[in-house]
């Protein structure tokens, strides 16, 4: 059976393929939104730790399953090893309606104007492809407006000095602090740093005909029960949906973007709920499937003028330029009890040392850590403590309460050699070539770690912790829940994937809408910026289309 | 359940002390329902991948690992239940590992200390333990999987089983919940901060 025929089709409901098929959706294009998992509530799993987006040791709540899904990694020494989903090393998003805006953490960051020309800010270090945007932070603000009052951000700039202008405030007042965030906060202003609110894609109040937040601890790597976490899925998609011109076809697995001898994008294939093999023709397609997918499912559309898959012919940089975040920062144990049973915690951020930090480029935003549950805690201890026995039961019980944590992500320099390709020889349950990932950090990223880390751990210790231990990652390749950078937007068809908009260079209506644009990766969480993205492309594409703009 | 028997937990050994001399030596009714030896207590249908022995193995090993004090340590929580459990699910690619090892802590024990580990001394099981984790273990007992690979396994499910959701078979009683101070279950609706500020 043939299916309709549609005007855009969106590969990927997280938070740029949302925001995409509700903008085109809106604007009155007929648009088909395909998403591999299915949708997904709070109940799927309750409050179940160990069936988390952050501890997946019995697997991802909200996908992708292991018994469908693989990967291969590369380790530095150069071993192959295929990895599930539910391992370390898959670099899992999420595989569900909403990807993963339904189960993060959260924090609604606009990166500063700084994180969009970091070439020109610090140059490139060797061993780098650091590089500018071609769009600058002036350009994405009104797409983080809209983001933030569109999907509903908790959170007051004003109250930090480094926060890039805006037209508008947030729609919502910040969160308060709870116990630990009022420690930090007040030895952060004893330190003469800036502490202010974490802002939140999360109701403070009621919001959009949904409900204020209710504090479970068990906020970050679950749906929320009541809908007072805001996702694509509980906003832009139920908008799209309203419109008459959105579906959502879940449970449906994009194998390859069909791509015409004359290079024009013709439509997708994808393997139904059934496993059976389905065409749909649009006329124009979004890849919005994350950094690594996006770059795996370009590279899988293989066609007479992309050999090497779509978009990979002028300077093959498909893949490259894989970036996460070096996730570093410092436990410290006090001798009151700080655990307050008010969720998800993080309430407490500084961004003073994002930039201007002498002889390193870039750095990061610091905060307290959301709340450890308690599996995640029994692997938290100070390097040497005993793993086991009654010492290490002791320590878990003495210190649950106790332990202060103030982390954050630093700012990645690109490097070329970290990448996605598809693996010659491992195929999913479909027979799609997998992810391969491979390459490693550049060796700055781990020195700015070191640097935060020392800024984190003086704040510790004015903070009145005792026993300080830190945490900074080494060399391995990044990616995880931040992944980014994957099909870089530039101006040079040689040095990236995509033009400003999103359009891959040479296939006019072929767009990205996710991290995979990003040629850096700020020293932020990067779901607001996706979002912003998704409202930036899908922006520019209902203002080009006149009806037949992108029809073949 | 004697509470000076070897290879209970000296630290279980001085809080049924205390017990008993708090309640005037009535110490086997209370802690006996308290401690409630489950050892020879199949789940209902039998154990899903465990023979009885092996069972009551990762029974005495999750105890050493989580030992009980005045809080339940890994028997009391159940932890064998959540691995067998799992052993047959999410973990099934797990079982080779756990058949091997399992009968490679037997042939250490019988080779340091000429003994079945479950006959060993509380002492005697730790130094065994310590020997697997720190990798000096004798390498001949460990055909197919690395002592302290094994023990590095055994050890993360069992805090899995004594610290993760109690839906899964470990956790009995929400204690390691109770331990932390943590209340369970968790009531929706509660809204324990201050109100946001305007």
């Amino acid at each position: 059976m043939t299916l309709r025929h549609v005007n855009a089709v969106v590969i990927g409901s997280g938070a740029g393929g949302g925001v995409v098929a509700k903008e085109l959706s809106a604007a009155g294009l007929t648009v088909v939104l395909l998403e591999r998992g299915r949708w997904q509530t709070f109940y799927d799993h309750n409050d179940d730790e160990l069936i988390s987006q952050r501890t997946t040791v019995l697997g991802n709540a909200f996908g992708p399953d292991d018994e469908r899904y693989r990967r291969v990694v590369v380790e530095l020494d150069g071993t192959k090893r295929i990895v599930l989903p539910s391992e370390g090393g898959y670099s899992n998003v999420a595989a569900c309606v909403g990807s993963g805006t339904l189960s993060y953490g959260a924090m609604a960051w606009r990166f500063m104007p700084q994180d969009f020309k970091m070439r020109t800010t610090y140059g490139c270090p060797e061993g780098s492809t650091l590089d500018d945007w071609p769009i600058r932070y002036e350009d994405l603000e009104p797409c983080y407006e809209k983001a933030e009052w569109e999907i509903g951000v908790a959170g007051d700039d004003r109250q930090n000095p480094h926060a890039p202008p805006r037209k508008k405030p947030q729609p919502m007042p910040p969160f308060p602090y709870n116990k630990e965030s009022r420690l930090i906060e007040a030895a952060l202003k004893r330190l003469g740093w800036h502490p202010f609110p974490v802002p939140m894609l999360r109701n403070s109040v009621p919001y959009n005909g949904r409900p204020a937040c209710m504090h479970m601890r068990h906020c970050v790597g679950f749906a929320c029960p009541i809908n007072a976490k805001n996702g694509t899925q509980n906003s832009v998609i139920p908008v799209a949906m309203a419109t008459g011109n959105c579906e959502v076809r879940t449970e449906s697995v994009a194998s390859e973007i069909l791509v015409d001898e004359r290079g024009r994008a013709q439509g997708v294939k994808y393997f139904d709920a059934r496993d059976q093999l389905q065409v749909q023709t649009a006329d124009l397609v979004v890849v919005s499937a994350s950094a690594t997918e996006t770059a795996r499912l370009l590279l899988n559309s293989r066609s007479k003028l992309f050999p090497d898959g779509a978009g990979n012919n002028r300077g093959h940089w498909v893949g490259h330029n894989l970036q996460g975040h070096a996730y570093c920062g410092a436990r410290g144990l006090v001798a009151e009890e700080i655990y307050e049973e008010a969720g998800p915690g993080s309430g407490v951020a500084f961004c003073d040392f994002n930039h201007g930090n002498a002889g390193l480029r870039g750095g990061g935003m610091l905060a307290t850590e959301f709340i450890a549950l308690p599996y995640l805690y029994s692997n938290v201890h100070p390097p040497g403590a005993p793993r086991w026995g009654l010492a290490h039961k002791d320590f878990q019980r003495r210190n649950y309460k106790r332990t202060l944590c103030v982390m954050g992500p630093v700012q990645e320099m690109p490097v070329f050699e970290a990448r996605v390709d598809v693996d010659p020889e491992v195929k999913d349950h479909w027979g799609i070539p997998v992810a391969r990932i491979s390459g490693h950090r550049h060796a700055a990223d781990v020195e700015t770690a070191r640097f935060m880390v020392g800024k984190a751990t003086a704040l510790l210790k004015e903070a009145g912790a005792a026993q300080i231990w830190t945490n900074v990652p080494g060399l391995g390749v990044s990616g995880g829940q931040h992944q980014a950078g994957t099909c870089r937007m530039g101006n040079d068809p040689q040095t990236s994937v995509t033009n400003k908009y999103g359009q891959v260079h040479d296939i006019d209506n072929l767009f990205i809408a996710d991290g995979s644009l990003n040629v850096t990766n700020g020293g932020f969480n990067p779901a607001l910026t996706i979002m912003a993205l998704g409202y930036w492309v899908g922006g520019h594409i209902a203002r080009e289309w006149k009806g037949t703009k992108f029809r073949s | 359940m004697d509470p000076q028997a070897s290879n209970v937990p000296p630290s279980r050994r001085e809080a049924l002390k205390v017990m008993s001399v708090a309640i005037g030596g009535a110490v086997a009714g209370v802690g006996g329902s308290m401690l409630a030896g489950r050892i020879d207590r199949a789940p209902p249908g039998g154990w899903h991948f465990f023979t009885v022995a092996e069972a009551r193995l990762v029974e005495a090993l999750s105890e050493q690992i989580i030992p009980a004090d005045q809080d339940p340590g890994g028997k009391d929580a159940g932890v064998v239940y959540f691995i067998d459990r799992q052993l047959v699910g999410p973990y099934q690619r797990y079982q080779e590992k756990y058949r091997t090892g399992l009968a490679n802590v037997e042939k250490t024990s019988r080779r340091m200390f000429d003994k079945d580990f479950l006959a060993l001394a509380w002492n005697d099981q730790t130094k065994l333990l310590v020997a697997m984790d720190s990798g000096r273990a004798p390498k001949e007992c460990w055909p197919g999987v690395a002592a302290a690979e094994f023990f590095h396994l055994v050890r993360d499910h069992s805090m899995q089983g004594f610290y993760g959701s109690p839906r899964h078979g470990g956790n009995r009683g929400y204690a390691s919940y109770k331990m932390l101070g943590l209340e369970y279950p968790v009531v929706m609706g509660q809204n324990r901060y201050p109100k946001a500020k305007g």
